[in-house]
């Protein structure tokens, strides 16, 4: 290769992630990383065309967003709803509602752990391309493909039992839920934690060996410092729902505390770049380069003081060894750990909200009519704080609407990840199926949903070059 | 009374003098679909989906504004009345904007429900996708004219049975839209006595209760047979 020959590596698609995307990788002339760039090729635009519509239709409408996380959208849209009729969710309802996200929490987070990142994680990031997907999973580890189906299918099931339907459920309103649950589901939910729980200890050892056998590279999967965001309750603890907005910085230190969906907004710019689809949100007082933040898994535990349940804590104290006595885990292939210690969380929660007796109360739903103009839902979503605004008017007419997604927010540092990655692994003179693999599962990490999260029209800043077969430009334009 | 004889797909019937057609058809079990047709209200043949042959007729014409008579020798199922009708049904979808998956009616629409009867598996024409507003300025109902097919059951209902006459078309043809009083929002009508028929008649999710999420309107148009008959058979007199 001639040292002044630049050139170009294109992973299209990225494969096993939620949406579609690619990446570009440029080597300079000594065949050298000089930059990587994870392109989101997809667009959606529900913040356009949701517009004109009723805001009592939303939750509806946005679970449409994602088949994956059907019910974050359905749940932050509610929120939303709940905030402009003004009155208070019946507690049986807000119980309900974090059962169900509990339960999208288990579902998705399998989805990822076992079948996205498991054939990378199980069979090896080397592995041939043909056996490392998942059907390459379930013909050499059949036992634990055949777990996290079951794992994932508990969670989808128990969604299915409050909402009706496990994808683009239409049962959170504005105001509370449609429909309870019925009292012989508990028992046979309850009945089936046992076979769960031992699913988990079989993935958290698959998932300690994984983190034993990248030893050697693990430092190049988007380890670097950065700002941390979720939700925690009034105690500090692990939180799903409600509560309210912390920042931590890379050496946990508290940045910001006690934050309203409001007050965080305030202080999130969200950037744009033209060649992506999705936006770049970050911290502005600190400005684009060091207001980076990352949600998720990995930032709700570095978030948390704990995690308020038993068997989650235990496994929380081992997870923060990995970030340094008093510092966050600042690795991102750590997100898959997360992932299950979530997982964990969230099966102890299901059990302690099955065995409670205000499942049984029938008052679910308030019902109002428009008595606030503005109305901001956020809740955890499995990929992170996921923000749903709205402005109506006084009949309820969407004016304006806003859906900050969870990828859009981990957008930043999914750019760094992967160009760290490929400045490791990537080079003009060494170029390798597996060292491709390992920079997008750099991306994998993330578990992006890309689907959810590009939504705006009109604003987007677009740069169209031609350029005739000699690479010579012929016309330029740009808008935004 | 007095009875008449008519061959409906070849077999010799008899039905009552001056009955419409369509019901003459009906009595016999046999379905014939309708939309803008209900039982107690003035009939119109709008939706066009009870077009049947009737022979010494150049064209097709609909049942439910033909009076049966005596010797009428009608078809109401070929290939081509068939193929007719889920023509209409694709026009009508194609139309407006008829999003099922998040509309209030979704799995307890009459649309919807017709669609999969005559086993509609696709439209075949280019959709119009109109720019169509809702109405939710009503304290408790709402109107998507996106899911309106123009039957105007709730313009006869509101005018035949309720008498208040709140609800009529403006424009014509394709441009044509339902309104309240001289095209005020529905939440300023002086005339609307809020009885909510209008809602019950309505075959799709175009109007509705307002709150209501996906799936969750269900319509009872069997209100109507009983306040007609209350009314026609001074029942409520006794």
């Amino acid at each position: 290769m001639a040292a002044d020959m630049k050139q170009k590596v294109t992973i299209e698609p990225v494969t096993r992630i939620e949406g579609h995307a690619k990446i570009t990788i440029d080597l300079d002339g000594a065949g050298k990383v000089a930059d990587a760039r994870f392109h989101v090729t997809e667009f959606r635009g529900f913040e356009k065309f949701c517009i004109g519509r009723s805001f009592w239709e939303m939750p509806g409408i946005t679970a449409r967003v994602c088949g994956i996380c059907p019910v974050s959208h359905l749940l932050a849209s509610s929120k939303a709803g709940d905030a402009i009729l003004g009155v208070r969710t019946p507690a049986p309802a807000v119980t309900l509602r974090r059962l169900m996200n509990y339960a999208q929490m288990v579902q998705s987070h399998a989805l990822s752990f076992f079948l996205l990142s498991g054939p990378d994680l199980l069979l090896g990031m080397d592995a041939d391309p043909a056996e490392r997907n998942m059907a390459g999973l379930i013909k050499l580890h059949p036992e634990v493909a055949r777990a996290g189906i079951r794992l994932r299918a508990f969670g989808q099931a128990l969604i299915r039992a409050l909402g009706d339907r496990s994808v683009h459920p239409s049962w959170s309103v504005p105001g509370g839920v449609r429909s309870t649950l019925k009292e012989e589901d508990k028992g046979h939910f309850l009945a089936q934690l046992p076979e769960m729980y031992s699913t988990l200890d079989t993935a958290l050892d698959l998932m300690k060996d994984a983190l034993d056998r990248y030893a050697s590279e693990l430092d190049a999967y988007g380890n670097f410092p950065s700002l941390f965001v979720g939700l925690v309750n009034s105690d500090g603890g692990l939180e799903h729902y409600d509560g309210h907005l912390r920042i931590v910085d890379s050496r946990g230190r508290i940045v910001e505390d006690g934050l309203s969906a409001e007050g965080f907004l305030d202080l999130v710019h969200e950037g744009e770049e033209t060649w992506s689809y999705l936006k770049f949100p970050y911290y502005a007082p600190l400005g684009p380069e060091k207001g980076m933040y990352r949600v998720g898994p990995l930032a709700r535990l570095n978030v948390c003081d704990f995690a308020g349940t038993p068997r989650a804590d235990r496994e929380l104290r081992q997870f923060r060894h990995f970030g340094g006595r008093g510092k966050t885990v600042n690795n991102s292939f750590y997100y898959h750990y997360a992932r299950l210690v979530e997982i964990l969380h969230s099966l102890e929660r299901i059990e302690e909200i099955l065995a409670d007796d205000i499942l049984v109360d029938h008052h679910i739903r308030s019902r109002a009519g428009v008595n606030q103009n503005v109305g901001i839902g956020v809740s955890e979503a499995p990929r992170g704080t996921l923000f749903h605004h709205y402005q109506v008017d006084d009949n309820g007419i969407l004016e304006k609407v806003n859906l900050m997604i969870a990828t859009g927010q981990n957008n930043l540092a999914m750019n760094k990840t992967i160009k760290q990655l490929a400045g490791r692994f990537i080079s003009g003179d060494k170029l390798d199926e597996g060292l491709l693999n390992r920079v997008e599962h750099g991306i994998r990490a993330f578990d992006p949903c890309l689907s959810c999260s590009t939504h705006e029209a009109g604003r987007m800043p677009l740069h169209l070059q031609l350029r005739d077969v000699s690479g010579a430009l012929l016309d330029d334009i740009k808008r935004g | 009374m007095s009875v008449i004889t008519l061959t409906i797909n070849g077999e010799l019937v008899s039905a009552r003098s001056g009955q419409n057609l369509l019901e003459a058809i009906r009595d016999q079990g046999i379905k014939l679909p309708t939309l803008c047709y209900l039982d107690g209200l003035s009939t119109r043949g709008g939706c066009r989906l009870c077009l049947v042959d009737i022979s010494g007729y150049p064209r097709l014409q609909t049942a439910c504004t033909t009076t049966a008579t005596e010797g009428m020798v009608v078809v109401t199922h070929n290939e081509k009345i068939n193929r007719y009708r889920k023509m209409i049904l694709e026009l009508t979808f194609a139309e407006r904007n008829h999003t099922c998956a998040v509309c209030v009616s979704n799995e307890h629409c009459e649309l919807q429900t017709m669609a999969a009867e005559l086993g509609m598996d696709h439209v075949r024409y280019d959709y119009l996708n109109p720019q169509l507003g809702i109405d939710i300025s009503h304290e408790k109902y709402g109107v998507d004219h996106n899911r309106c097919i123009l039957c105007l059951r709730c313009v006869r209902v509101c005018d035949e049975v309720e008498g208040a006459h709140t609800l009529d078309v403006r424009h014509r043809g394709i441009n044509s839209r339902v309104i309240t009083d001289l095209n005020r929002l529905w939440g300023e009508s002086e005339s609307c006595t809020e009885c909510g028929k209008c809602v019950e008649v309505c075959p799709t999710g175009a109007l509705f209760d307002k709150g209501m999420s996906v799936g969750e309107m269900k319509k009872k148009t069997n209100f109507l047979r009983r306040i007609l008959d209350g009314r026609e058979k001074n029942q409520w007199n006794r």
